[in-house]
């Protein structure tokens, strides 16, 4: 795809993909530039099996940066999603040590404890007016300690049930991974939110200006906290499908979602004050990231160089289409 | 308004800061089985002065109504320099002590130059060159590792006259070289500025991005003179992730303790490193009541917690409701 016949396609596109972003169609061509340079060191790389396995990965980034995605759009951030993430995963397999009952409500008892987070957050935000990113990280450091506790500072010896299994590596429709099945039902749900909705468009009222949404009668402080709890659900039940994949929680499991999903989410083109912003710009920014981690981790670099690459691609981006507007 | 009380509302969260940690350290001596000597001030010193450090550059960059993110990769990345090139005859660790601190002032001036001359937010800008400063650190010790100028380090956290920390009179030595110089400058006012309305502080042709600029880069040296002081403390270098990302966070904590407004323009290093004092001491508090090490990042996460719900007191002040949107 080239921005040419994306040029093409929009046209026949619906309104909201038509008036994307030209960040979108940057990211899109640099998820093409990504992918020649990747099939130059292999092969395999442009194969169907290779790029659906890429797609089921970014899935979980994508369940993650969909939560992340709506608080930024309210020109807020979400700081907790490593705990979150890491909670709602513990969680979910501690459930499934308490018998059959437990096993049934894992997941939901997973993604509520993300939920409770998000939750935490969002009073904190809305209600006590504290910046979110303090708040955040707040409550990003008591999950942790929490957590810590809970463990007793080792991995847990709990393993997933057979349904997060399922839904993290199983088919449903032969060929298509469940991970990806339902981050687009999630991805669905979101545009559907987003676009059609008052909750949606009092999302990006208050990203745009709060003082307005509030005067124009919308309850400006519960929509903050709903979408605060959303964000914290969704890290958990990234959290959860994480641990399906690989059958088991683990500490620091989610410190490697923290900048991947806010870099996915601004390099979608969303403005990282809020109130601009289109799914669709997510789903390149998280293909992009995935993309990008499986070509450095194809090169075979090592961790460090991959952390330098990492945060220099960020800024470059950013610095191409992310700048704020000149001063004045 | 008369000087004094001009004097003691504009030191209020310095003055509160220092209070708390005084309150704090005596129920730690106190209960410290060793009592109030040399030895239980040295130690608890040598803690506090690093998060102190991390603390002070944080709180540049906060007053300028910014955040910087990547403080505790500094931190770690020159502390990982430092095991490398703080070592050998006196020339060669005088030559490792000036690459360290420039390599701070240079990771500084790098966000500070993104964020203001490439116009990114701060927290994206710095979450990312977080990223490449925790990647040259694990460059530089993928293994922990590395071993610095003993003498030096025993001379700057062992013991002035037998009683005197001489971490505390190095902080002290800081505060007087970087922290008082700055905030008495024009640049530094220009910082203040800018963290208070920079829209009114470009209308009146203040030096904003000049002085925003030189608080980023003198942030970037104080985590590298905190850096430093971590060799010194344990003599190796490591590149570890989540020692990196407590730091950025406990100095948060601290620059919030200590007074310092999270919108920027208002509070002062000193406070922060009151702040940073109290908030170890209250940490190391489980201790010498004998609890499990296990529950500390719990505590600490709540005394965290608790204390940026602080601010929220503020709302009771707020007389029209569409005050509680900035």
């Amino acid at each position: 795809m080239s921005e040419t016949t994306l040029g093409g396609i929009a046209s026949r596109m619906p309104k909201f993909i038509r008036r994307a972003d030209p960040a979108v169609a940057t990211a899109f061509a640099c998820i093409v530039i990504l992918l020649l340079v990747g099939s130059l060191y292999s092969r395999s790389f442009l194969s169907p099996e290779y790029l659906l396995q890429q797609l089921k990965v970014a899935s979980f980034l994508g369940v993650i940066a969909t939560g992340m995605m709506l608080v930024v759009l309210l020109g807020q951030i979400d700081l907790s999603v490593p705990w979150a993430v890491a909670t709602g995963a513990m969680m979910a397999c501690a459930a499934a040590a308490y018998g059959p009952v437990g096993v049934a409500l894992a997941i939901p008892f997973g993604m509520l404890c993300g939920v409770a987070i998000g939750v935490v957050n969002g009073i904190g935000v809305a209600y006590l007016r504290i910046p979110s990113m303090i708040i955040t990280l707040a409550t990003n450091a008591v999950a942790q300690g929490l957590m810590v506790v809970y463990t007793g500072g080792f991995s847990p010896q709990d393993s997933a049930t057979a349904a997060m299994r399922y839904l993290a590596t199983g088919f449903t429709i032969p060929g298509v991974p469940n991970a990806v099945i339902i981050w687009a039902l999630i991805g669905a749900a979101i545009v559907f939110v987003l676009t059609r909705t008052s909750f949606g468009r009092a999302v990006y009222g208050i990203g745009n200006r709060e003082r307005a949404a509030y005067l124009s009668g919308i309850d400006t402080r519960r929509v903050v906290l709903i979408a605060f709890a959303v964000s914290g659900g969704l890290s958990a039940f990234g959290g959860v499908l994480l641990a399906g994949y690989a059958s088991k929680a683990a500490q620091s499991m989610g410190d490697a979602y923290l900048l991947p999903s806010i870099a996915a989410v601004v390099l979608g083109g969303t403005s990282i004050l809020g109130g601009r912003g289109s799914y669709l710009g997510t789903v390149a920014g998280v293909i992009l990231i995935t993309l990008l981690q499986s070509i450095l981790s194809v090169m075979q670099m090592p961790e460090a160089g991959r952390q330098i690459i990492y945060g220099v691609v960020i800024v470059a981006m950013l610095l191409l289409y992310g700048r704020a507007p000149a001063s004045r | 308004m008369k000087d004094w009380r001009y004097w003691l509302a504009e030191q209020r969260g310095t003055l509160l800061a220092f209070g708390i940690f005084i309150v704090m350290f005596a129920i730690y001596s106190g209960n410290h089985p060793a009592g109030f000597t040399a030895n239980v001030v040295q130690t608890a010193a040598n803690k506090g002065v690093l998060l102190a450090f991390v603390a002070m550059a944080q709180t540049l960059v906060v007053i300028t109504a910014g955040i910087d993110l990547s403080v505790g990769m500094i931190f770690t990345l020159t502390n990982c320099m430092a095991s490398w090139l703080v070592i050998g005859t006196g020339l060669e660790t005088a030559f490792g002590l000036v690459a360290v601190l420039g390599t701070g002032l240079v990771c500084g001036a790098i966000n500070g130059a993104i964020v203001i001359y490439g116009r990114l937010q701060p927290i994206v800008a710095t979450i990312a060159t977080g990223a490449v400063y925790f990647g040259l650190a694990l460059l530089l010790r993928p293994v922990p590792g590395g071993s610095v100028n003993e003498d030096l380090a025993d001379f700057l956290t062992g013991r002035f006259f037998g009683v005197v920390p001489a971490s505390l009179v190095a902080l002290f030595v800081v505060v007087l070289v970087v922290w008082v110089p700055f905030s008495r400058s024009e640049l530094g006012r220009a910082a203040y500025a800018a963290g208070s309305s920079e829209t009114a502080a470009y209308m009146s042709g203040v030096p904003i991005r000049r002085g925003k600029f030189l608080a980023y880069t003198l942030a970037g040296l104080l985590a590298a003179i905190g850096g430093l002081f971590l060799t010194f403390f344990t003599y190796t270098g490591e590149a570890a992730y989540a020692s990196g990302n407590a730091y950025t966070l406990f100095s948060i904590a601290a620059v919030v303790l200590g007074g310092v407004s999270l919108f920027g323009g208002k509070g002062s290093a000193i406070g922060a490193i009151f702040g940073a004092l109290a908030f170890r001491t209250i940490g190391d508090l489980l201790f010498v009541f004998d609890f499990d090490p296990l529950w500390q990042p719990l505590f600490q996460g709540i005394i965290l917690l608790i204390a940026v719900s602080l601010g929220a007191f503020a709302l009771f002040r707020v007389r029209n409701r569409l005050e509680w949107f900035l």
